[in-house]
């Protein structure tokens, strides 16, 4: 069916060393389970990657890929071929029958080096991300045709059973990160409990190729004389491939919906008899909010969909599960070398449940405005989306998904607290915002200085010394003025810095916390605690 | 400031007439998407969350009554 991508088989090799133990495996290579492993593999650990399949992501699946997630893939080099296969967009649009009650734009200021968000097929991110690995030489090992099918806890280690196409066998590993999915069959095999809510409604998911006049924007119909009673979400994908959701209820049949017979009049009756297009892909979906109680297992680990699920309306899957890569591969590197206690990955678990409950709480209620319940939920929800158009106080309750952002964790035992007062969106515990700098002469960003190690950030920092050394662990020192140039200014205002003013800046360009003047022994506190060293 | 729950409508005859008249003629469909509307304008225009959930409780409470 599809005209755009060719699907290619993946090598099934066998896996030629099976005896020495792993620091790390990586079951599933979906975007999750890829960030996963280019993470810990710039940071120098050697990680073995297991999937049981051999092609990437069947259908376009997870579409748009978040401000916040680019800049980890920018942090893991392979965020340009995005940007420039991806179809930037960040204006939203809402109607009712035919007209627009509601519009919102998700990046308004300037002064970013990504756009607010870019939809690309995750078989093209996958492939992206594949390419990437294969650029990091023998630290990042891929198998395809491996699955992990037990897992049995040896103490200081784990014995996983694998199985490839040439037979079982055994594997040891210190540390297994489940990224295999919402279905996941680890999850499974360790029988630990997945809650939440299931919603009654299914969609239908149609991507369609054509020559079509929609701007790059998400468009999102409520009542649609096209699909009447029902909601219809549009999304413009690479390639003139155009994303298609119809709401169907929760009385539709899954098997019969997805024929063709039954999904060109659907599109017939929206683009009209005139548009020429062409199926690529079609799907129907249900869906549901849930969770595990805790995402570390002992010497097992969850990471995305395995961990959490969310319904689509957001984009907060592949979103929440990059995001949830980002905050564990920096962690698991401290521990694996030594210079931090396994208690901070207790910390992935404080930190990303947070996330995982602030996904699942803007999801379930995006659900409950698209999908009411019951008749009175129905005559609000009408009654939002009729008063939007001339009242403006019915607009922001008009739900029709509320898009991914960064959950910052304010409560986090890493954070250092304030002990002045700051102004701004910044604090201990929000992720860092980007902004224009001027350094070695050529324009950048000050996310591309925040790589790698811990950073103290400071303005000015004539006192500041050279970079820090604590108890092993490495703090570079960023001068603001001296080492990079502030060229429009957004640095002093987005973290509202004054002269000394200090970040303590995490490897995952978070803020572990701040000061009005640089001060070492203060840094090397905050980074203790920041590996939970105190 | 609390929720007012002691009298506060000048003329409540009238008032409540006029609550009774925006429903005549209306289908049930009709009807519930009057009364949804009517609730979020004063919601909106109340604003004060406290306020709101003192009301919404009470509100809740009638239908646990006998």
């Amino acid at each position: 069916m599809m005209k755009t991508y060719t699907y290619q088989t993946l090598p099934a090799e066998p896996l030629a060393d099976r005896k020495s133990r792993r620091p790390v495996v990586v079951a599933g290579a979906g975007p999750v389970g890829l960030t996963m492993a280019l993470d810990l593999a710039v940071r120098g650990i050697p990680v073995l990657v297991l999937d049981d399949n051999n092609t990437v992501s069947v259908g376009s699946r997870g579409l748009c890929y978040a401000k916040r997630p680019l800049e980890i893939f920018d942090r893991l080099g392979c965020a340009a071929p995005m940007l420039e296969k991806g179809v930037s967009w960040k204006i939203g649009k809402i109607f009712r029958d035919t007209e627009l009650v509601y519009q919102f734009d998700l990046l308004p200021e300037p002064g970013h080096q990504m756009p607010a968000f870019i939809n690309l097929q995750q078989y093209h991110l996958e492939d992206m991300l594949i390419a990437r690995a294969r650029e990091l030489g023998e630290g990042l090992q891929l198998h395809w045709k491996h699955k992990v099918v037990s897992v049995q806890d040896a103490g200081d280690h784990l014995r996983l059973g694998v199985e490839a196409p040439d037979g079982l066998f055994t594997l040891e590993a210190e540390w297994l990160i489940a990224c295999d999915g919402a279905g996941s069959p680890i999850r499974e095999m360790l029988g630990v409990p997945f809650t939440g809510r299931a919603f009654q409604d299914r969609f239908l998911i149609a991507d369609v190729l054509m020559k079509a006049p929609f701007p790059a924007e998400r468009w999102f119909w409520f009542d649609p004389p096209f699909h009447r009673n029902q909601s219809v979400l549009l999304h413009r994908e690479a390639d003139d491939v155009w994303r298609i959701d119809f709401q169907l209820g929760w009385d539709a049949d899954p098997v019969e919906e997805r024929k063709p017979e039954r999904v060109l009049p659907r599109l017939r009756s929206m683009l009209g008899e005139d548009t020429a297009f062409e199926l690529e892909w079609v799907s129907v979906y249900q869906f549901a909010c849930r969770r595990l109680d805790r995402f570390r297992h002992g010497r097992v680990i969850f990471a995305g969909d395995s961990a959490h699920q969310v319904s689509p309306f957001g984009a907060r899957g592949a979103n929440t599960g990059v995001q949830d890569a980002d905050n564990l591969a920096w962690k698991l590197a401290l521990v694996l070398g030594g210079k931090a206690p396994e208690a901070l990955l207790d910390s992935y678990d404080a930190e990303r449940l947070v996330a995982a409950d602030d996904n699942i709480g803007h999801s379930s209620r995006a659900t409950d405005f698209i999908t009411p319940k019951n008749a009175a939920s129905r005559a609000f929800r009408d009654a939002v989306l009729r008063l939007a158009r001339d009242h403006a106080f019915a607009r922001p309750l008009i739900n029709s998904g509320r898009l991914s952002t960064p959950t910052p964790y304010p409560g986090s035992p890493l954070n250092t607290p304030d002990t002045e007062p700051f102004a701004g969106r910044m604090r201990p515990g929000t992720n860092c915002s980007d902004a224009p700098v001027r350094a070695g002469g050529e324009d950048g960003w000050l996310l591309h200085q925040l790589q790698g190690d811990f950073v103290a950030m400071v303005l000015g920092g004539e006192n500041a010394s050279e970079d820090l050394d604590v108890d092993g662990v490495r703090c570079r020192v960023l001068r603001i003025g001296a080492d990079v140039e502030d060229s429009e200014g957004l640095i002093a205002a987005r973290y509202d810095l004054r002269p000394g003013t200090t970040y303590l800046i995490r490897p995952d360009q978070h803020v572990a916390a701040r000061w009005r003047a640089f001060d070492t022994r203060a840094i090397a506190a905050a980074l203790r605690r920041a590996t939970a060293r105190d | 400031m609390p929720l007012n729950t002691q009298p506060n409508i000048e003329n409540p005859d009238a008032f409540y007439q006029r609550l009774v008249e925006l429903h005549q003629d209306r289908s049930e469909e009709q009807s519930r998407l009057i009364n949804a509307s009517l609730v979020l304008l004063l919601a909106n225009h109340v604003g004060d969350a406290s306020v709101l959930e003192e009301a919404m409780r009470i509100a809740a409470q009638t239908a646990d009554q006998p």
